[in-house]
């Protein structure tokens, strides 16, 4: 048996520490640790509640907006503020953007290289390389001169001898099986998608003023000013960019990132049968196509599978969901045992393992800094492959159809979906349904504007004199990475606690009180380990929940420390 | 062959060329790093000199108590072709977020560097260092943070800490934290040391620190708070496109009334430009595509120390904004402009209900004025006595 340590887990957010015990060439046992904690929900406290949401974008500066939305959302949804349709639709349009970049972003830049060799990609014929773009794809940049021209580049680059960020990779390695071609072939993609998301993300400084960090979101709707006739608002010249920027993402997506996973995928079908892991889903579901917020109108519905039984969707109700410290670095005041709802959340730090610089943690006791949120007690899966599993079982035709679609090419059935590849999949399914239906909310926002609609904030609760003396929130949203929620209680005006419930911290927590396994953990066991020097297998599967550290780890203290509120100008 | 052999044969040019940099794009590129460098274009062929002649120098990329959108806005940072620039011109040689190897190859990466560019490389570090209880909040690879850093960054050439984190210890060390975050000025004395503060900073301001230094082979000047003058020398409200509004006594009194749909001055509604330094309204984001003033919110002063709690509440008025320019008198030439745009843009009939909410204002006018008597340029009320008169403004004032 040999104990694998991977750290840092690289191309992910933030800190992530994975140690696994290897017996016979595969993963028998796994361990998840976020090894970072800021503590932000702690500052938090005693702030004003419309604040919030600038706090809590900076939980993540990769998934950014998405802390800034379900803050949002958790205030007004503890004052009863109905936002206007122009906001929803700019925060529709603002999240949707974002999924689409964020998967784009995850697949080229972040999990590409653990299917693609770039190595390999200097032995491709440029010829054969475009014979094979241009069977998957009309995407125009496809010609044998334009691969040989990559591939110069790639060669002069590799011929300095300085190999930056791709030198020590595993090269080489035999879980490796893509031809030189479909090797060049992503190279070029990888190049291509780094400019394309600098370009598509525009959509998010059109809206919300900047990326990262947009900064336009108000408690009660938006900031970003509607007017046809002004210069510096939005208006028909920024109408028409938006259209354009978001054709850009159609085009990407449909010709290049779908094309692209699909053709890689062909070479790696034994993965469809790699890294199921728990095989229970979960969505809040989100996306409302109207005001009202009903979860009849997501557009990304939500719900509950349980052992990979898509005949059966459950419903969800926030109020099952608990968070346990049994092996997080954190106590209870009633026992680690112990599971709370948000609203009751508490946590004070009690780090207890080892101290720096250590080998290796203490994998019986606590190990993590994330909790291990648990549904109605059950360990659950979020992110694209929950959702994807959840619109397919509920019937959602565009969702049925790109997925029978990709079922059909890659000749497997729904099984394959439970799998590593299968979250591969349904990230750029996602990303394709998602960018299909941004013009259809630009469109609405069009059409309000142009029948003198300007309407992006209820100012009715602005004031916090119009506040009730308590109230509790909670404010969710479907981030790229899955579903995430954030609690509010405010007290007097001022926030008395807050607590986030993050995608990552559901798929990469560690196990609960009752010895669960998060669903990373549970995903690697089975995984080969061929080399355990050059773990890329693990790497495989670990990235296709596209980890996100920084966002997993918070805290919530109720007894923390007081502060005062410091105003020196 | 290796590079500098190839540069030396053939010229920078050809070397860029088989890199799929073309000789247009690099031109372009020093251009621009002259104007965000602030310096006059006659550099531009200087720039370009110093980078023909520049070896790769390599680089390395700390992330510590962070949430990588000072990595994210590296990788927006746009024209022309900045990541081939970076890629081509520097060994970026580590960088957790988006480097190949995992783990110990990772490591070696690292170690690799400090060792064989001892005293060569630029250390960039995003994220606060955390201090207490032996520095168990952020460990990598078993290695504590802080000892981390202070291997790294002592062995650099220089330190350039991007984000207001890593400047001054941002957000981790708002009242309320308790790790003992500190910027990585205070974790390690003594570096060779730029801030690239704001939250995140911005990519165009990273390139052109870097750009600064491979062209003068010493880093920018800086203010006292190690910022480049460059990029923080001047206050927000001074470059601000709506500074006009200011001057004029125009400003948005509520989200979303006409004022804000006007594009006027958001200083009522918390906008903290009046008191941050950064070159946010020349360079702008996302290929200078708008900003966040521009799109109707007000600044809410990232790039300046403890912002989180010095700047907080965000959406209440700052108090004693010096005036200058334009008296206060221009606040009651402000009122007779809102009215005149009022007009024309009832003329415009774009909807019935816009015109009743434009219609009303008018009306109500007359009890505006003394609210509107707390002009910032005359009175310097504290925060909280702006409060309670703030919020009666949004509801007693003209929701012009």
């Amino acid at each position: 048996m040999t104990r694998i340590v991977i750290d840092p887990v690289t191309r992910i957010e933030g800190h992530l520490r994975i140690e696994a015990e290897v017996q016979d060439g595969r993963v028998s046992d796994a361990w998840s640790s976020g090894t970072m904690f800021r503590g932000i929900e702690l500052i938090l406290r005693n702030r004003d509640p419309r604040d919030a949401w600038v706090f809590a974008q900076r939980i993540c500066g990769v998934c950014t907006t998405v802390h800034a939305l379900a803050s949002v959302r958790s205030v007004e949804n503890a004052l009863g503020i109905t936002i206007p349709d122009n906001a929803r639709l700019i925060r529709d349009l603002i999240a949707g953007t974002l999924l689409v970049q964020d998967h784009v972003i995850h697949f080229y830049h972040l999990h590409a290289l653990d299917w693609v060799d770039i190595t390999s990609a200097l032995k491709a014929d440029p010829g054969a390389t475009s014979t094979l773009a241009q069977s998957i794809s009309t995407w125009p940049k496809s010609s044998k001169t334009y691969f040989k021209g990559v591939q110069d580049r790639l060669k002069a680059f590799v011929n300095t001898g300085q190999l930056g960020l791709f030198a020590n990779g595993y090269w080489g390695h035999p879980a490796y099986k893509l031809p030189p071609e479909a090797n060049l072939l992503a190279v070029a993609h990888y190049l291509e998608a780094l400019d394309w998301q600098r370009d598509f993300i525009r959509i998010h400084a059109v809206l919300g003023g900047k990326n990262p960090h947009p900064q336009s979101y108000l408690v009660g709707g938006m900031a970003t000013a509607l007017n046809p006739d002004n210069e510096s608002t939005i208006n028909a010249e920024r109408l028409g960019l938006l259209t354009q920027l978001v054709q850009s993402g159609q085009d990407f997506v449909s010709q290049v990132y779908l094309p692209d996973v699909l053709a890689i995928a062909s070479f790696y079908k034994d993965w469809a049968a790699i890294g199921s892991g728990l095989g229970n889903y979960f969505a809040y579901g989100d996306y409302p196509t109207d005001v009202q917020n009903s979860p009849a109108t997501y557009f990304l519905p939500g719900g509950l599978i349980l052992n990979r039984n898509l005949s059966t969707v459950g419903t969800i109700d926030q109020h099952q969901v608990a968070e346990y410290v049994t092996h997080s670095w954190y106590s209870y005041n009633e026992g680690d045992k112990a599971g709370l709802h948000p609203w009751k959340g508490e946590t004070q730090p009690n780090y207890t393992g080892p101290q720096p610089p250590y080998e290796f943690l203490n994998i019986d006791e606590k190990y993590s800094w994330l909790k291990s949120p648990r549904y109605n007690g059950q360990a659950v899966e979020v992110g694209p492959l929950a959702r994807m599993l959840l619109a397919y079982a509920q019937g959602k035709p565009n969702v049925q159809s790109l997925v029978n679609g990709a079922l059909a090419q890659l000749k497997v059935n729904t099984s394959a979906l439970f799998s590593t590849l299968g979250r591969v999949a349904a990230r750029a399914i996602e990303a394709q349904v998602m960018v299909n239906q941004l013009p259809v909310w630009l469109a609405q926002l069009e059409d309000n504007m142009g029948r003198g609609d300007l309407s992006i904030h209820d100012n009715t609760y602005w004031d916090p004199g119009t506040w009730p003396n308590e109230s509790f929130g909670f404010g969710f949203h479907e981030a790229p990475r899955g579903s995430l929620a954030h609690w509010i209680h405010i007290q007097n005006g001022q926030i008395a606690n807050y607590q986030a419930v993050v995608p990552t911290t559901w798929n990469a927590g560690p196990r609960d009180a009752q010895g669960q396994r998060g669903a990373y953990e549970s995903a690697l066991i089975g995984t080969p380990v061929a080399n355990p020097e050059q773990p890329v297998e693990i790497l495989r599967t670990v990235h296709s929940f596209d980890p996100c550290l920084a966002c997993s780890v918070h805290v919530v203290d109720p007894k923390g420390r007081e502060y005062a509120n410091v105003h020196v100008m | 062959m290796d590079e500098r052999a190839e540069v030396l044969k053939d010229g920078i040019w050809s070397a860029l060329d088989r890199r799929g940099v073309s000789r247009r794009n690099f031109l372009r590129f020093c251009s621009v790093m002259a104007g965000a460098l602030a310096l006059p274009q006659r550099y531009a062929p200087v720039i370009a000199k110093a980078l023909e002649q520049t070896h790769r120098p390599a680089l390395v990329w700390l992330e510590f108590q962070d949430c990588a959108g000072n990595t994210e806005s590296a990788l927006r940072a746009s024209h022309p072709s900045f990541a081939d620039i970076v890629l081509n011109l520097l060994s970026w040689n580590y960088h957790e977020t988006v480097m190949a190897p995992a783990g110990k190859a990772a490591e070696k990466s690292l170690h690799d560097t400090v060792v064989q560019e001892q005293g060569q490389y630029i250390a960039v570090v995003e994220g606060s260092v955390p201090t207490a209880d032996n520095g168990v909040y952020c460990t990598i690879g078993g290695r504590a943070a802080m000892d981390i850093a202070k291997e790294v960054c002592s062995s650099a050439y220089a330190t350039i800490a991007v984000g207001t984190c890593a400047s001054f210890g941002g957000i981790p060390a708002a009242a309320g934290g308790v790790t003992g975050a500190v910027s990585i000025g205070q974790a390690v004395p003594g570096l060779r040391l730029i801030n690239l503060s704001a939250c995140p900073m911005n990519g165009a301001n990273l390139a052109a620190t870097i750009v600064h230094w491979l062209t003068f082979k010493e880093l920018p000047a800086t203010d006292n708070l190690n910022r480049p003058l460059f990029a923080h020398g001047d206050r927000i409200h001074d470059a601000c496109p709506r500074r006009a509004h200011y001057d004029a006594g125009q400003f948005v009194q509520e989200w979303g009334d006409e004022g804000h749909r006007q594009g006027w001055c958001l200083y009522k509604m918390g906008c903290k430009g009046p008191s941050t330094n950064y070159n946010c309204p020349r360079v702008q984001w996302n290929d200078s595509t708008n900003w966040p003033i521009g799109v109707g919110h007000g600044c809410v002063g990232c790039a300046q120390p403890q912002f989180w709690d010095t700047m907080t509440p965000f959406y209440h008025t700052l108090p004693n904004v010096n005036g200058f320019g334009v008296e206060l008198t221009a606040e009651e030439i402000g009122i007779g402009v809102v009215a005149t745009v009022a007009g024309l843009s009832a003329a415009h009939a774009i909807g019935a209900g816009v015109k009743r909410q434009l219609e009303k204002p008018r009306a109500e006018k007359e009890p505006s004025a003394p609210v509107d008597a707390s002009h910032p340029l005359e009175t310097a009320p504290t925060n909280s006595q702006q409060v309670p008169q703030h919020n009666a403004s949004s509801q007693e004032e003209t929701p012009l």
